[in-house]
C-alpha cells in the first residue's frame, strides 16, 4: 500500500477519533472516509479503504461495507467536479429534468458519465434539502440554486477555470 | 397566527454569531435551567408545553424524555437528528445555517435535562457547509463557557460534537442514525429495545429533530404552560414549514399551528398563491411520505370544515380523506402536474433509499417503481393499478422500520384520489406522452 494522508489530514483524523468514547472510535469511520475522498482524487479505491482501516485499527471489510452503503462515497473514479443534480419530486416539477438534459448536451455526456478530459461527472441525486430553490445542484461543498441555463453555463466556466477537485469537505 | 418564536430574530444582522445571538437574549434558557432548575424541572416544563416532535412522527417530546432509562453509572446521550432528507423538507438546514446558536442552546439545555454529558448532532453529509457553521458556533459556545467543564459554575459538564453522514435517507430513521453514528451501515434496528433503553453504544439515548431541540429554549424561557397557549388544541406552538413546488414564494415559514391551509397557500405572507396564475391541483403537506391530497380535500376536510395546519386537522378523515403534518414539507402541485409521474418519482426515491433488510420493502418498492414507470411511459395495463394497491398493502406494516409505510402511502393515496388519471394514462397511452391529464372535473368546481 503506497497511499498516505497528508500530515494535516492524519492529524485531523486522529482528532476526530477522540470525539467518541474510549473504544468507540470506529464512530469516526464516516468522517474519515470523507477526508480520504478529499485526499485521494474524489473516490475510494480499495487501497484507500485499506489505509483508512489501518488508521482506525479495524478490518478492511468493515470499511468496505460502510463505504459501499452511502451514496456520497464514490467507489469508482469520478471527474474533478461532480455535478449532482437533484431530481426528486419537488425539484423534478420545477425544472430539474430540463437542467439535466441541458447539462447532458452541454457536456456531451449522459447521466453517470464523466467527460473525456476528466473534468466533469454528471449525476442525478435524491433530495438535497433545497426543494424551494429548484432546480439546483451540488458540486463539492457548494449548493448552486435556482439554476437557469445561463447560470449553469457560468458555473461550468467557473469550475473549469478553477480546475481543481471539488470535494465535499474542503470549506476553509 | 403569525407569531414567530424560532425565527424571531432571523433578520438581525450577525445573528449567526455568538455575541449578537446573546445580545438578543440567546442562551438565557441555559442560565435559567442550570442555575434555577433541576433536570427534572426542565423535563416537566417540556411535558407541560405539549410540544410534539418536529421530525415527522409528532410524538410528544416531554413524554419521550420521561421514558429515558437512568441506570446508575451508565452514560446517557442526546443525539440531534439533522439528517433532513425527507423530500420537500429543508427547514432544519435553514435554521442551522441562519441561527446555529439556536440549536446549540437547545442542545445544552436539553442535554442538561436528560443528564447527558456528551451529545452529538448527526447532520447529513451533503450539508457539510452547515456542519462548518455549527462547528464555529460550538467553538464560540466553548469559548464563552457554555460548553465544556463546569458550565456557568453549575458543576454540569457537556461536550458537543457534529458528526456527518454520507448520503442515505434511511439514516434519518433514529436507529439507523445510531448505527451510522457508530460507524456502520445505516440499517434500522429491530425494536424493542428502543433507544431510550439501549441507543447509542447500547446506552440510554434520546434522538430529537433539530427543530424540536431548538424549541426547548423558548419553552424553558417562557414556561411550558405559556408555550401550550400558542397553537391550537393538542397542536401546541409554532412549526417551521418548508414550502416548495408551484407557488410564488417558496421558502421557510414559521406558522402558529392552526393557520388555515387556504391562507397558507394563498396569502402573500406565505406561499403567495399558485405560480403563473394557475389552479391548485394537489398538495403533499408533510414531506413525500405522507398521503397526497387533491385540492378540494386539502382546503376542506371531508366534513366540509376548513382544513388547518395542525396535526389533528390535517389527519382528519384518516387516510381516506386526510393526510399528516409530518415534517412540514409542503409541496404544491398546479393544474398541469402529472400525478402519475410524481408518484413514479417518489417510488423511485423509496426504492433507491430502501436499506434492503426486509423483503417487502426491498422488493415491493422495486415493483412499484417498475410498474409506475411503465404506466408513465405508456406501457401500462389497467390491472397494474390494482397491482400497485396490492403491493403497497403488502409492504405497509410488514417491515422493520417505517420506511416501508412511507413508500406505500404516497402510491396508495395517489391512486385513491387520482385513479381516473392513472386509468387515462393507460387507456390514452399515446396521448399521455404529449400532454397532461389536467384537473379532475371535481377540482374544476373550485373557485380558485
Ligand atoms: C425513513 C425515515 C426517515 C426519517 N428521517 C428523519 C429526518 O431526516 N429527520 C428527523 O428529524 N426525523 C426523521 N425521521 C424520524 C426519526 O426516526 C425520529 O422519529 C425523529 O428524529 C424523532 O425526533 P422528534 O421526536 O424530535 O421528532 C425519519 C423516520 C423514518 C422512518
Ligand atoms: S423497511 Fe425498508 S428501509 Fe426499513 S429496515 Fe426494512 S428494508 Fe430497510
Ligand atoms: S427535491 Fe430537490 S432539493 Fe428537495
Amino acid at each position: 500500500m503506497n497511499l498516505a494522508f497528508s500530515e494535516e489530514a492524519l492529524a485531523l483524523s486522529k482528532a476526530l477519533m477522540k470525539r467518541y468514547p474510549e473504544g468507540k472510535h470506529k464512530s469516526a469511520l464516516i468522517p474519515i472516509l470523507h477526508i480520504a475522498q478529499a485526499e485521494f482524487n474524489g473516490w475510494l479505491s480499495s487501497d484507500a479503504m485499506d489505509y483508512v482501516a489501518s488508521i482506525i485499527g479495524i478490518k478492511p471489510i468493515e470499511v468496505y461495507e460502510v463505504a459501499s452503503f452511502y451514496s456520497m462515497f464514490n467507489m469508482q473514479p469520478v471527474g474533478k467536479c461532480s455535478l449532482e443534480v437533484c431530481h426528486t419530486g419537488p425539484c423534478a416539477i420545477n425544472g430539474a429534468e430540463s437542467l439535466i438534459s441541458y447539462l447532458e448536451n452541454k457536456l456531451n455526456i449522459k447521466l453517470g458519465q464523466t467527460t473525456a478530459d476528466g473534468m466533469f461527472t454528471l449525476k442525478a441525486v435524491e433530495c438535497l434539502g433545497s426543494c424551494g430553490s429548484a432546480p439546483m445542484l451540488q458540486c463539492g461543498v457548494n449548493y448552486y440554486e435556482n439554476l437557469t441555463n445561463e447560470k449553469a453555463d457560468e458555473l461550468i466556466n467557473k469550475l473549469t477555470s478553477e480546475n481543481r477537485l471539488q470535494s465535499y469537505t474542503d470549506i476553509k | 397566527m403569525s407569531r414567530k418564536i424560532l425565527l424571531e430574530h432571523i433578520d438581525v444582522p450577525g445573528i449567526n454569531t455568538f455575541d449578537t445571538y446573546r445580545k438578543m437574549g440567546g442562551y438565557r434558557s441555559v442560565e435559567k435551567a442550570l442555575k434555577t432548575m433541576s433536570p427534572d424541572d426542565v423535563v416537566e416544563e417540556v411535558k407541560k408545553s405539549g410540544m410534539r416532535g418536529r421530525g415527522g412522527a409528532g410524538f410528544p417530546t416531554g413524554m419521550k424524555w420521561s421514558f429515558l432509562a437512568k441506570p446508575v453509572g451508565v452514560p446517557r446521550y442526546l443525539v440531534c437528528n439533522a439528517d433532513e432528507s425527507e423530500p420537500g423538507t429543508f427547514k432544519d438546514r435553514y435554521l442551522m445555517e441562519k441561527i446555529p446558536h439556536a440549536l446549540i442552546e437547545g442542545m445544552i439545555t436539553s442535554s442538561y435535562a436528560l443528564g447527558a454529558n456528551t451529545s452529538y448532532i448527526y447532520i447529513r453529509g451533503e450539508y457539510f457547509y452547515v456542519l462548518r457553521i455549527l462547528e464555529k458556533a460550538i467553538a464560540e459556545a466553548y469559548a464563552n463557557g457554555f460548553l465544556g467543564k463546569n458550565i456557568l459554575g453549575s458543576g454540569y459538564d457537556l461536550d458537543l460534537y457534529v458528526h456527518p453522514g454520507a448520503g442515505a435517507y434511511i439514516c434519518g430513521e433514529e436507529t439507523a442514525l445510531l448505527e451510522s453514528l457508530e460507524g456502520k451501515r445505516g440499517n434500522p434496528r429491530v425494536k424493542p429495545p428502543f433507544p431510550a433503553i439501549a441507543g447509542l453504544y447500547a446506552c440510554p439515548t434520546v434522538v430529537n429533530n433539530v427543530e424540536t431541540i431548538a424549541a426547548i429554549a423558548p419553552i424553558v424561557n417562557m414556561g411550558g404552560d405559556e408555550y401550550a397557549k400558542i397553537g391550537i388544541g393538542r397542536s401546541t406552538g409554532t412549526k417551521l414549514i418548508s414550502a416548495s413546488g408551484h407557488i410564488n414564494n417558496p421558502g421557510i415559514y414559521e406558522i402558529e399551528l392552526g393557520l388555515p391551509v387556504e391562507e397558507f397557500i394563498y396569502s402573500d405572507k406565505y406561499c403567495g398563491g399558485i405560480k403563473n396564475g394557475k389552479k391548485l391541483k394537489a398538495v403533499v403537506a408533510g414531506g413525500s411520505s405522507v398521503p397526497i391530497l387533491p385540492a378540494n380535500l386539502i382546503l376542506k376536510t371531508a366534513n366540509n370544515e376548513e382544513r388547518l395546519m395542525s396535526y389533528e386537522s390535517l389527519s382528519d378523515g384518516g387516510f381516506v380523506s386526510g393526510t399528516m403534518l409530518g415534517s412540514g414539507g409542503f409541496v404544491v402541485y398546479d393544474e398541469d402536474s402529472c400525478i402519475v409521474r410524481n408518484t413514479w418519482n417518489f417510488a423511485r426515491f423509496y426504492h433507491h433509499e430502501s436499506c434492503g433488510q426486509c423483503s417487502p420493502c426491498r422488493e415491493g418498492t422495486g415493483w412499484m417503481e417498475k410498474v409506475l414507470h411503465r404506466i408513465e411511459y405508456g406501457h401500462g395495463k389497467l390491472s397494474d393499478i390494482d397491482l400497485l394497491v396490492e403491493v403497497s398493502k403488502k409492504i405497509e406494516g410488514n417491515t422493520i422500520c417505517p420506511l416501508g409505510d412511507a413508500a406505500a402511502w404516497p402510491v396508495a393515496s395517489a391512486i385513491r384520489h387520482f385513479r381516473e388519471e392513472f386509468e387515462w394514462h393507460i387507456k390514452e397511452a399515446t396521448l399521455s406522452q404529449t400532454r397532461n391529464f389536467g384537473l379532475l372535473a371535481a377540482h374544476e368546481a373550485l373557485v380558485k
